[in-house]
């Protein structure tokens, strides 16, 4: 079966497309699909870093495109998922070292050989955005329950009608129940109002997410963290299960906990 | 001759001409592309062309220039497709389309109205999300949210069956007595003629409201009761 190929996209900068981009591609690769995450943001590259691959890089995505190696030479395999690659993005070039149909071409080569394309888009709605969303079979917007960042996201979800991208399916990321609760922050059925698309993830305020980034190994391989869950039901559902939501309403305390299971509350 | 025309190349499509120019300076296109037309002007009378610039960088007054001079030949442009974001960013001011598979009719282009007079509406019934720009010479009737960040700009009258979150402006040619209706009305800004509200707050839970000048020449809103 050819490649699905999802490309995750926010407009907004910083609301974490790069980190859901590693952790839906271990995630899935953990499941035992095969799947190569291509970065692209070119001239400002992370995923390498994310996925802790940094030093193995001698290629790159521009590389492949000007014809200085070949895509299998560009491509890294992941230090502990065997069916785990990335395509690392250039850091000393910009965005107009690649054009939509370099990356339809790219892309093309790819889908007989994975289960998921992953891309990662930079910010911004200009050419490195276009770039990514050219060979995409599905995108996935990614928000934060914050004013802007929803703002930006709508702003994405017009263009990809536009586009003929579909409107996208919808993660909203960093949510933190316990500020909701107190109405100091937008809570899922706020955004989703506004946005009006499909929903496909939450994915809890979680300190274990910057640690993971940091150490080079993404939360999706840590089977306690919450955002971890959440991503690995996000990439789930993108294999077409059904998988209910995280109760994320989970502040009440052990002793409330007993009580309820106990039937006395 | 034949090497002006080595730059352009012409093929037919479902609905028009797309025309391809290669990098040469734009003048020198542009003189290509005419003397082709002038050749030619019984195969291009009336045509729809979309233009293929590759990589060009072009400005208002290029495209301008280039569609005036095709329209006094009988030729719509109506679509530029080009690499640089920043023609596609011009094409899209002008109201041109910028992919050919697909026109976008409603996206930051100016509808022309011509027969029906004061009393022509546009509907549309979808959200208007951030980003998009509609210009109506008449009414504007909206089925759908209009999300903050969009802009409805209407010489008649503005109704909207959903939320309005976004700026609106009714009467843009000053006509004052345009009015705004929406389910819940809470815009960003809410424009009617010259006059330009503060923003109104958004309601606890939403009625239908109805926006206009009143007597004094302020902007008002009022709640919609039936009867």
């Amino acid at each position: 079966m050819p490649a699905q190929v999802i490309t995750i996209t926010s407009g907004k900068g910083g609301v974490g497309k790069t980190t859901a981009v590693a952790n839906l591609a271990v995630a899935l690769a953990s499941d035992g699909a095969k799947v190569v995450c291509i970065d692209g943001d070119i001239g400002l590259r992370n995923l390498d870093v994310i996925l802790g691959l940094e030093n193995r890089i001698v290629y790159d995505i521009v590389d492949v495109i000007e014809g200085r190696c070949r895509l299998r030479q560009a491509m890294i395999r992941d230090k502990k998922l065997p069916e785990l690659y990335l395509i690392p993005a250039a850091q000393t070039r910009d965005k107009n070292a690649v054009s939509p149909s370099d990356m339809n071409r790219l892309v093309k080569e790819l889908r007989n050989d994975f289960d998921f394309v992953l891309i990662d888009s930079p910010a911004g709605i200009e050419r490195g955005f276009k770039n990514a969303i050219a060979p995409a079979d599905r995108v996935l917007v990614i928000t934060n329950p914050e004013v802007s960042a929803v703002r930006d996201a709508d702003r994405v979800i017009g263009i990809l009608e536009a586009e003929e991208k579909g409107p996208g399916a919808l993660i909203i990321n960093r949510l933190n129940p316990s500020l909701v609760k107190n109405h100091d922050m937008l809570s899922a059925d706020d955004v989703l109002d506004l946005l009006a698309v499909e929903l496909i993830g939450i994915v809890p305020e979680d300190e274990n997410v910057i640690i993971g980034s940091n150490r080079g190994a993404p939360v999706a391989f840590d089977p306690k963290s919450r955002a971890g869950q959440a991503f690995r039901n996000i990439a789930k559902r993108l294999r077409g299960e059904k998988v209910p939501f995280l109760d994320l309403d989970h502040t009440e305390g052990l002793w409330q906990r007993l009580q309820r299971l106990a039937g006395r509350k | 001759m034949n090497e002006t025309n080595s730059l352009i190349q012409i093929k037919g499509l479902r609905d028009g001409l797309l025309v391809s120019l290669d990098d040469a300076p734009w003048d020198v296109q542009r003189v290509a592309l005419l003397a082709q037309v002038d050749g030619q002007p019984a195969f291009f009378q009336g045509a729809r062309l979309a233009l293929d610039v590759a990589s060009q960088v072009l400005h208002v007054n290029d495209l301008v220039d280039l569609r005036d001079q095709l329209s006094e030949r009988g030729i719509s442009l109506w679509a530029v497709i080009s690499e640089s974001p920043t023609t596609e960013k011009t094409a899209q001011l002008l109201g041109l389309a910028t992919r050919i598979s697909k026109p976008r009719p409603e996206e930051g282009r100016k509808f022309a109205v011509d027969d029906l007079g004061e009393e022509t509406a546009l509907f549309l019934s979808r959200t208007l999300r951030s980003g998009t720009r509609i210009e109506f010479a008449g009414h504007i009737v909206i089925w759908g949210d209009v999300n903050p960040g969009a802009e409805i700009i209407a010489e008649g009258n503005v109704i909207i069956w959903g939320r309005l979150r976004g700026m609106v402006h009714a009467g843009a040619k000053g006509n004052r007595n345009a009015v705004v209706c929406a389910l819940d009305l809470s815009p960003t800004q809410l424009r009617i003629a010259d006059e330009v509200s503060a923003v109104l707050k958004p309601r606890e839970s939403p009625k239908p409201e109805i926006a206009r000048i009143n007597k004094d020449g302020k902007l008002q809103s009022e709640f919609w009761s039936p009867g």
